[in-house]
């Protein structure tokens, strides 16, 4: 009786975060909107006019689309790298931010792949790939990693919201039809007994520790798309760990930054406290450690050994992307670490701030891997015309960026319409252990 | 000199064999596709009472109907077949640097014979200049047919292919546009279509990877060393469009080049003027062969007699600023 009638509370707590919309989230929501539809608009010019809209010429075939690629994919695998360790280790603190990472995984996972497919020269042939699939390229690879790891990540995603829809289905009687009926059907008839509960307990574990799995390989083949090529910048043997941490690099801050966003416009102080943005900046100030040795050993070794290649793109990265160095490989890193290494420095705003720095740092970074890379190729590029010399991307290239960000967040919000971004379950779980852990005090 | 004559001797009757060897394979070829034409133009039966005598590739005389036969150049060599390669060749070119004038005849003759526009460049002639104190030099650079392309193993839907005759060809058929074969090429050899061309409408020839006409939007597009000249025996276009004869093109099985005037072993050329390949170290294991800019024909200044355009490409060359310096061009 207890637990239901904290339930009933906890919906009563959270139901008026997923009906009701206030006026900002309102105009938020305009803005996105707004966004997304200008980002069609440039997609269909893009469909009809050909990749000619775009920066991209000969010699530089990938720009900002195969940056965002990289970026979004990278944050959906560290968000499932994170969340996976979160459940496997039954971490105390996991359950405020469980879901939002969880959901950033799979929103990322979606958005990502998105940004190959503007990249593609011939999206009426994309079918091409399962009539004539290839094993030796990386890209098939890339597909079968990238499917699995969708497919890995929604199931795990949904396991998580099960409980959620069941008390959701029992206790929201005054909701709207709609809801009433989607949650019936989401909730697949779970009961909370406690037989069910174990399996589901077991099942969600497991997914974890695949995920986590699915996590790894998954970056790494995305690393090796670079690596396995011939190109000076790209052919590396630290890539794919190098990807990977860069991958938690941003995942991290990501979440801090939800966590600061969804905190303040949604008043969870009570959930989401300090002790979580402190125990993300450790992790973050871990990561920017790691991170920053990687980045650094990898351009030292190409700055120690000095091939004429290897020089030439160093000397690219030093003239004429210069700032854009400074500031991805030394504000980025150095910055983060600064900050977060000094315990009286650490403020929940100045880790929110420090998470900015380290995504944009980040976003910079796989830019220079990418673009500079590709304007240094092996036989200098010898011609006349700008844009087939260096790459700039253009407007509608940054607007279809824009309008993969602003999907992300417009699904964040929907989402959390739809299951309240604390897991309710999750609060009674912590609940039920603790009364566990109280019991015998209380006989003795 | 006296070894140099005998060269020559050699080299004339070389060619006659080279001569032979091709013809007697386009024969064969030209019967693979007289029967497959046979085949597919089952449904028209226009017969007429000639009757023309052919020898099929297994070396059977044939009597077909004098109106089914599809006259060889311009029969049409579908994608399944251009994958298959012309049987016992292997092709190798050889680009003799000492004789490179950049008269650019062999981007112009690609250009017309693969429709291509003034930028679209399948053979490229770039300036180089290994050092600050090296001797530049002009390099013309076609795609150089790896025997262990990258290019190939990216490719996610088998849109590029290597043959048995050693040729690696685009089929824009199946090409999906995903640019990776362009990012894993270390010799820039290839090119993408980014917008659409009215010359792609053009479908008075019908498509084959083998001749790259007509081009696709979202496709990518390179050097293909002609295999529809190959068929009928003679020499890719930039081969016999270059007056300096800088070109050799032949078969590597025979071991025989030639580039239209001269006919020579492909190994004794190789070996008695240093010939290499470019990158060596990439482990490609290209089939285009340099002999390097030694002894050279003409001074390096006569490549400048080309349009401003052409001439601001090399403009980031040590010899070209230092010869902006003198005022000399």
């Amino acid at each position: 009786m207890d637990v239901k009638n904290r339930k009933r509370e906890l919906v009563k707590e959270f139901l008026p975060l997923l009906e009701k919309t206030t006026k900002t989230s309102k105009i938020w929501i305009g803005i996105l909107i707004a966004t997304i539809l200008v980002g069609f608009y440039a997609f269909i010019i893009q469909v009809i006019k050909g990749h000619e809209v775009t920066g991209m010429r000969d010699n530089v075939v990938w720009g900002i689309y195969i940056i965002n690629f990289i970026f979004f994919v990278c944050l959906s695998y560290s968000g499932a790298f994170i969340s996976g360790i979160l459940h496997f280790f039954k971490t105390p603190w996991k359950n405020s931010v469980a879901r939002i990472v969880e959901i950033i995984t799979v929103l990322s996972l979606i958005i990502g792949p998105i940004f190959i497919l503007l990249c593609i020269g011939r999206l009426d042939r994309l079918h091409y790939l399962f009539l004539y699939p290839r094993i030796q390229s990386p890209i098939t690879w890339d597909i079968i990693a990238i499917m699995t790891d969708l497919v890995g990540c929604f199931i795990y995603l949904y396991l998580t919201f099960i409980p959620d829809f069941a008390i959701l289905r029992d206790n929201s009687k005054k909701a709207s039809k709609w809801r009433q009926k989607t949650y019936k059907f989401l909730a697949i008839g779970y009961q909370d007994t406690d037989s069910q509960r174990a399996k589901l307990h077991k099942i969600t574990r497991t997914m974890s520790a695949m995920v986590i799995a699915l996590a790894i390989v998954a970056y790494s083949v995305l690393a090796w798309i670079f690596s396995l090529t011939l190109q000076p910048g790209w052919n590396s043997s630290i890539f794919a760990p190098y990807f990977i941490v860069a991958g938690l690099y941003s995942g991290v801050a990501v979440i801090i930054i939800a966590m600061y966003l969804i905190r303040k416009y949604y008043h969870l102080e009570h959930y989401i406290r300090k002790v979580h943005f402190m125990a993300a900046g450790a992790i973050l100030l871990i990561i920017s450690l790691l991170y920053g040795y990687f980045t650094f050993s990898e351009y030292f070794s190409r700055w120690f050994s000095h091939k004429v290649h290897d020089t030439n793109l160093l000397n690219t990265l030093f003239t004429r992307y210069f700032w854009m160095f400074i500031f991805a490989n030394y504000i980025g890193v150095l910055v983060p670490i600064v900050i977060l290494f000094f315990k009286k420095l650490r403020t929940i705003k100045s880790i929110t701030i420090v998470a900015i720095i380290s995504i944009i740092g980040l976003w910079f970074n796989r830019y220079l891997i990418i673009v500079p890379t590709l304007e240094t190729p092996y036989l200098p590029i010898q011609d006349t015309r700008p844009e087939f010399i260096h790459y700039t991307a253009t407007w509608v290239e940054w607007v279809l960026s824009f309008t993969g960000v602003a999907t992300f967040i417009l699904l964040f919000i929907l989402i959390m319409k739809l299951v309240p971004i604390i897991p309710m379950s999750g609060i009674i779980d912590n609940e039920r252990l603790y009364k566990r852990k109280l019991k015998p005090t209380t006989k003795n | 000199m006296q070894n140099k004559e005998n060269n020559k001797k050699e080299g004339t009757n070389r060619r006659k064999f080279l001569k032979l060897g091709l013809m007697s394979s386009v024969t064969a070829l030209a019967g693979t596709s007289l029967v497959s034409n046979l085949s597919e133009n089952a449904e028209e039966p226009k017969s007429s009472d000639e009757k023309i005598r052919l020898l099929t590739p297994d070396g059977k005389m044939v009597e077909v109907d004098a109106a089914h036969v599809n006259k060889y150049p311009e029969a049409h060599i579908s994608s399944d077949e251009s994958r298959k390669g012309i049987p016992n060749r292997k092709f190798v070119m050889v680009i003799d640097l000492a004789r490179c004038k950049n008269a650019r005849k062999c981007v112009e003759g690609c250009q017309k014979a693969h429709k291509l526009d003034y930028n679209e460049e399948f053979m490229k002639v770039q300036l180089i200049q290994d050092n600050p104190e090296a001797s530049p030099y002009w390099l013309p650079k076609p795609c150089f047919h790896c025997d262990e392309p990258p290019c190939v193993t990216v490719c996610p839907t088998g849109a590029t292919f290597k043959r048995t005759d050693g040729i690696v060809l685009v089929d824009n058929d199946r090409c999906i546009g995903c640019k990776f074969c362009i990012t894993s090429c270390p010799y820039s050899a290839r090119q993408f279509n980014w917008g659409h061309k009215d010359k792609f409408d053009d479908k008075s020839q019908p498509y084959s990877p083998e001749t790259s006409v007509p081009a696709a939007e979202g496709t990518v597009m390179k050097c293909d060393f002609c295999p529809d000249m190959l068929r009928q025996g003679k020499l890719p276009h930039c081969a016999s469009s270059c007056p300096m004869g800088v070109i050799y093109f032949g078969d590597k099985n025979e071991d025989i080049v030639t580039n239209g005037e001269e006919t020579v072993r492909f190994s004794e050329l190789i070996k008695d003027r240093g010939g290499y390949r470019h990158l060596e170290h990439l482990g490609t294991k290209p089939n285009v062969y340099y002999l390097p800019a030694v002894n050279r024909q003409f001074p390096l200044e006569r490549g400048f007699n080309v349009d401003e355009d052409i001439i601001e490409r090399y403009k980031d060359v040590p010899f070209v600023q230092d010869l902006k310096k003198q005022g000399k061009i």
